[in-house]
């Protein structure tokens, strides 16, 4: 059987795109190969390592566990879309780099959009709360130890912000 | 691991949605919050001919009180569940068994409905539904039913629901004065399906005996397991270390847990009495002080 | 040298572009008109194949071809043999390496057995139903003891028995020493190791410019060197024809420098022949089968000692899983048996092994390489010695730890790098002392522990040694440029999954170059920028590499003062390099920059004169004469529930001697993350195949990578004891968090359960609760 297409308008980052994609394509793909946003990676294509979460109207979901379709109407935010500008990180993405949160860096964007989403709920978040949050997210490189750190530093600096 | 072709259509209305399965059968299948659904299409053990998008049918998500009866829409996804507080107030068997399942990424797409007519035997709301004795109301485009929840898990990943239904609501009781719940499992992982879970439902007596108890299972059998029969030796008995040792006793006997790959049948009838000790000292504590 | 980098907590330069997601991965690469490949792989463990049909999935709308082992022709060969096994007297070692795509036999679920490339991967899987393949089937060898019972099947057909290998080494007279020895004490232990699981799964793009007559292939190997010479041989093009590019790769861990896997000699081939660009993705189902996995071993250990716990020797005999083939040689068995030695003086040693083909995936490498089953065993051993002797476990291991001035130590064996097994250097003692401190053992034993038993809590504590050979050859090389626009480019020939590569080589640069750190460009992995070396393996990129960006480094640095000081007219030795500005010492404002510099190194008019180069440039290489020992101690305390089986992890603490530290934040990192494979591999990884040589387990729900609630907040702490064996004195560190965790599982838990008194010892890995509850629960369950 022929999967028909589907047009698809959808908001990433800010920015509207039209596309067209086939029903079955992951919306994980769709991001990846059809709107050239490769920051959003994929680890496993079953919703357990956490390597493609993505917001989905604000929420973090698993990009890999919906179709592009899905995404019509729809507004989205990547990996690409956190730093508030080319030469300023996102607290958050600032304590990753400062309290060394990453190595292959493979993992990172996912945690990114799950713990920033956390954050936002969760301004003063304890340890116990993080590594909670975070325990969807699966990284082999850190043993975590280095991320949760620079959660717990990004909610200070967020706080001090504000 | 992508999924084979199909076609897609997102339904507009209930009506819609209802005449697609009508007209495709088993062909078709639901598109709740796709978080069983997809990975398994993904590898490609499932492989629907026909989606039909239930996400729009925003009618079919809410919580609801009625006197004593809660009303939950098949598409409120595990997130609102969570946050509502009357949800916690009026069913807390419910919103404690929550956060056990999976992670919150999953939680924000993944609904009750998808998830009870998904009818995973280890998963904890089947458990929960049947501990609570609950009903579930499924259309078709012709019609209209209620199935007991204790009759509506058939067996692993089946329920009674024909090929033309959906399961529309879940309707629960709220329960009465004097009662205490719980929920427990044994899970590897934060998250992952449970070695086994167990959900407990106690009512007191005026004189502190107890005068109700349920307990459901999950990941003890091939669907949800009710074993209140076995427990209900407590019914208007003092409860006390000896009579909570005999419960769990006639809890592991009456169950025939299938093993999984976390645990052996012996280990996870071990860990049923285990749970079913704890979660009555804890439901009883509840009760009574709660 | 005016700023110190070296030694310094500096931030990692390749952070930025990771963390705003404009890190190129493998399979970020998007080229015009790519195609898509998928395999299609054996279901069975062992079968013989009699017929294969591809002509439906060729007549699918969006395939562009499908090709069997026939139709490969002479491209068809088995794969190299990576590292030949050790000269070793007596060694036996029968070599069968993978092949392309399976022929006539499949040898383990998920061998490839035809390639189908299509317009999409969506319509390239879906072409994979359409292969009709009569397939019959063998009885699959998945036991290893079974495997050498007589009338066995066997996985080659060629050989008569499913023996790999066979291995002795031996120091000492064990025979003779055990026999006066005090006690002996023998157990059997069983080690499993499991998969390194990177999250991302490997990959490979081909490119294939007819134009230029250029191959370009995007892996995501630890060894791209390797990788282009191995494809322009297989491919008769010339080495310069081929670039391979093993861009940012997130994780590896070791499986992901096996060579050659069939997809990295399949789609460069294919690309060339349909002169389209082509993709695979490995999704995480193949993941499990298609890539190499580390997995068990059985011991038959004894341990003999004199009466006050020290030892006299140790016998070993084991049999080690290689899986179906043995592409990787001895590396992992040779790994074990010369790590069991581990910090203590054995007089007398004996080990025998051999490596057995199964029919199941093949076996290399993965973080710690054999070294954790060898660990486990001696660690093992010592722990039931104590008890035996009635030492305290503390006790046992100071006694029999080699002493400072023992250095350099022989233990006489032959290591992986064929050199004889030489601890260069190290300090053990202190090592201990501090972990016992840090952990609070002494306390904990003697009140902390009472009191919380009185509690009724299960806690216990442990504590493991090990030392990791580290850093060996064959050699790295380097090239340190200066550029015009006064930055520093540093490029290496080893592939970087994450370890930091690009922030401690430019602070090895920086520091003798004279320029800020994020002013170094380090490019890793990339065969048109460097094409010498071997890769990123056995904890060596930092050692071997960096000394080699040092060696360049200090050449580059002569030449910039050589250069300067014809422009001032001075002496050398009255420059100074800083912030990227060559100045003369005292005299403000008068200064040149790097750049500028750079430039008139190559000017465009005045030749280049005799004996001189142009460029602020050089290329070095080094090549340590041995391994670098590392050596470290980790103690725990755990607290299991008697009833569920489930634990927590109370303390965790690593201290650590890795020679001169580079980086201590990217060092606790790697150590970090170590201990997290560790935990993963000692509690909750299990590979778990049936008799037919099925994998049951493979999804990541079922195969359980620890997550941020099961791996425990670590204590970190080390002493240095500079390695001789290269000039900057470092020692790899990449394996260390993972080796000893096994053992200290397995000694916590049996102290938290009070186990010693019901004679229950635990000798397997992994342990879960269920097993757990198999061996001892059921004591228990009876409370
Ligand atoms: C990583 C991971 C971990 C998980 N861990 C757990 C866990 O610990 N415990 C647990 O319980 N679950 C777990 N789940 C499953 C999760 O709870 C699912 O969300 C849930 O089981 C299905 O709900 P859904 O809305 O996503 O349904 P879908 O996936 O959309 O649908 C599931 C099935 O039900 C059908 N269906 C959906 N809605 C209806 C309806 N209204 N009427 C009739 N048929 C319908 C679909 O056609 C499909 O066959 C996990 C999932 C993932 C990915
Ligand atoms: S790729 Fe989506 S969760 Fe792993
Ligand atoms: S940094 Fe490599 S997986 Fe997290």
């Amino acid at each position: 059987m022929d999967s028909e297409k589907h047009d698809i308008v959808v908001t990433v980052n800010g920015m509207r795109y039209l596309r067209q994609a086939e029903a079955r394509m992951l919306l994980s793909d769709f991001i990846r190969h059809e709107l050239l946003l490769a920051g959003t990676h994929v680890g496993c294509e079953h919703g357990v390592c956490g390597a493609c979460t993505i917001l989905f109207d604000g929420h973090p979901v698993r990009a890999c566990l919906m179709l592009a379709p899905q995404a019509n109407g729809h507004e989205i935010t990547t990996v690409e879309g956190l730093a508030p500008s080319p030469d300023q990180l996102h607290p958050l993405q600032q304590a990753m780099h400062d309290k060394h949160g990453l190595q292959c860096g493979y993992c990172t964007p996912g945690i990114l959009m799950t713990m920033t989403a956390f954050l936002a709920e969760h301004p003063v978040p304890d340890e116990a709360q993080v590594r909670e949050a975070l325990s969807g997210n699966l990284c082999r490189c850190t043993g975590y130890q280095h991320i949760v750190d620079a959660v717990l530093e990004a909610a200070e600096k967020m706080r001090d912000v504000k | 691991m992508k999924p084979a072709p199909l076609k897609y259509m997102a339904a507009t209305s209930l009506d819609h949605a209802l005449r697609l399965k009508a007209d495709y059968g088993g062909e078709a299948s639901f598109l709740a919050g796709g978080q069983s659904l997809i990975p398994t299409m993904n590898f490609r053990l499932a492989q629907p001919a026909v989606l039909i998008d239930i996400n729009q049918l925003s009618d079919l998500a809410g919580i609801a009180r009625d006197g004593q009866t809660i009303h939950i829409g098949a598409m409120t996804r595990y997130r609102a569940l969570e946050r509502d507080p009357l949800l916690a107030d009026a069913l807390p068997l419910m919103t404690e068994a929550l956060p056990h399942i999976a992670h919150p990424q999953i939680r924000n797409r993944g609904t009750l409905g998808g998830n009870l007519a998904h009818a995973d035997p280890a998963s904890e709301m089947p458990a929960i539904v049947v501990a609570l004795g609950g009903r579930l109301r499924a259309r078709s485009a012709a019609a209209e039913r209620w199935i007991e929840a204790r009759d509506f898990f058939v067996g692993p990943l089946t329920t009674a629901l024909h090929d033309d239904e959906m399961l529309v609501e879940i309707e629960l009781p709220a329960p009465v004065p004097r009662s205490g719940s719980c929920f427990m499992e044994v899970a590897r992982r934060r998250g992952d399906f449970a070695m086994v879970g167990i959900a407990l439902m106690l009512t007191l007596g005026k004189n502190g005996d107890c005068s109700s108890i349920r307990i459901a299972l999950c990941g003890a059998g091939e669907t949800p397991v009710d074993a209140s029969d076995a427990a209900s030796g407590l019914i208007g008995q003092p409860i006390d270390g000896e009579a909570i040792g005999d419960v769990a006793a006639s809890v592991q006997q009456s169950i025939d847990p299938p093993g999984n790959m976390q645990a052996s049948k012996e280990f996870q009838r071990h860990l049923a009495g285990v749970l079913v000790k704890r979660a009555l000292r804890a439901a009883w504590e509840r009760a009574t002080h709660g | 040298m005016t700023t110190r980098y070296f030694g310094a907590p500096i931030k990692r330069n390749e952070d930025k572009r990771l963390l705003t997601g404009q890190a190129l991965f493998v399979d970020d690469v998007e080229l015009p008109g790519m195609l898509h490949a998928a395999f299609l792989r054996s279901q069975n463990a062992h079968g013989r194949i009699k017929s294969i049909d591809v002509s439906t999935a060729r007549a699918r709308k969006g395939v562009v071809a499908v090709y069997t082992a026939t139709d490969l022709g002479y491209y068809w060969q088995p794969g190299p043999l990576l590292v030949p096994p050790p000269p070793i007297a007596g060694i036996v070692f029968n070599q069968r390496t993978q092949v392309p795509l399976a022929k006539d036999k499949v040898r383990h679920v998920g061998e490839p057995i035809a390639i189908v490339i299509a317009e999409s991967r969506y319509i390239a899987e879906d072409a994979l139903a359409d292969i009709m393949i009569d397939m019959e089937p063998l009885p699959a060898v998945v036991d290893l003891e079974k495997a050498l019972a007589a009338g066995s099947a066997t996985v080659h057909d060629d050989l008569r028995s499913n023996v790999a290998a066979h291995v002795r080494q031996t120091k000492g007279n064990y025979a003779q020493a055990a026999a006066k020895a005090h006690c002996i004490i023998k157990r059997r232990f069983l080690y499993d190791h499991g998969m390194s699981s990177p999250m991302e799964t490997r990959g490979v793009v081909a490119q294939w410019d007819a134009r230029a007559g250029q191959l370009t292939v995007w892996d995501t190997t630890q060894a791209p060197v390797f990788v282009r010479n191995g494809l322009a041989g297989m491919l008769s093009l010339s080495e310069r024809q081929v670039r391979v590019i093993a861009p940012f790769v997130g994780g590896g861990f070791g499986p992901k420098i096996m060579m050659f896997y069939p997809e990295e000699v399949l789609l460069p081939w294919a690309a060339i022949k349909l002169n389209r660009p082509v993709k695979w993705i490995e999704d995480r189902l193949e993941h499990f089968f298609a890539t190499t996995h580390e997995r068990s071993q059985i011991h038959d250990a004894e341990i003999a000692l004199s009466s006050d716990g020290r030892i006299v020797g140790v016998k070993d005999v084991f049999l080690h899983d290689t899986g179906a083939y043995d592409p990787y040689g001895l590396t992992v068995p040779i790994n074990s048996q010369c790590t069991l030695l581990g910090p203590y003086v054995v007089p007398h040693y004996d080990s025998i092994f051999t490596a057995v083909f199964t029919n199941l995936p093949i076996v290399t490498p993965y973080r710690g390489a054999g070294r954790q089953h060898g660990v486990f065993v001696i660690e093992r051993l010592l722990d039931f010695a104590a008890r035996e002797l009635g030492l305290d476990r503390a006790e046992i291991r100071r006694r029999n730890l080699i002493p400072p001035d023992a250095f350099p130590y022989n233990n006489e064996i032959i290591y992986q790098d064929f050199a004889p097994l030489s601890y260069d250097s190290g300090n053990y003692e202190p090592v201990l002392d501090k972990a016992l401190a840090l952990i609070g053992y002494k306390d904990f034993i003697a009140s902390e522990q009472p009191k919380l038993r009185a509690q009724g809590r299960h806690v216990g504590v442990a504590i493991a040694c090990y030392v990791e050979g580290t850093g060996i050859g064959p050699y790295e090389g380097a090239k340190v440029q200066v550029q015009a626009n006064g930055k520093v480019s540093v490029a290496t020939g080893i592939g970087t999954q994450g370890q930091g590569h690009f922030t401690v080589f430019a602070q090895i640069a920086a520091d003798q170059v004279g320029v800020d750190v994020r002013n170094v460009d380090v490019v890793t992995g990339d065969t048109d920028q460097f094409y010498w070396g071997a890769g990123t393996f056995a904890s060596r990129g930092a050692v071997v590499a960096g000394n080699a960006v040092n060696e360049a480094s200090k050449v580059v640095r002569q030449k910039i003062l050589k250069l300067a000081a014809e422009h001032f007219e001075c002496a050398e030795d009255d420059l100074e390099i800083a912030n990227g500005e060559v100045s003369i010492v005292g005299v403000p404002g008068q200064f040149i920059r790097l750049g500028e510099l750079a430039m008139r190194a190559n000017p465009m008019r005045g030749a280049v004169k005799p004996g001189t180069e142009p460029g602020l440039e050089s290329t070095q290489y080094f090549g340590p004469p041995s391994g670098a020992t590392a050596n470290g101690v980790h103690a725990m305390i755990v607290e299991v529930d008697p009833d569920t089986l489930m634990l927590q992890v109370l303390k965790y603490v690593v201290v650590h001697d890795c020679g001169t530290v580079i980086n201590p934040l990217i060092l606790a990192g790697q150590i970090h993350g170590g201990v997290a494979q560790g935990i993963g591999n000692a509690f909750y990884e299990k590979l778990v195949f049936d008799d037919e040589g099925q994998l049951l387990n493979a999804s990541l729900t079922d195969y359980l990578l620890p997550t941020s609630l099961d791996v425990p907040r670590m204590e970190l702490a080390h002493t240095v004891t500079p390695s001789p064996l290269n000039p900057m004195g470092i020692k790899g560190a990449g394996e260390a968090g993972a080796i000893p965790v096994g053992p200290l599982f397995a000694q916590a838990i049996e102290d938290a359960l009070g186990l010693a008194a019901q004679n229950v010892e635990l000798c397997e890995i992994p342990l879960s609760p269920n097993r757990l509850w198999e061996l001892v629960g059921k004591a228990h369950s009876k409370s």
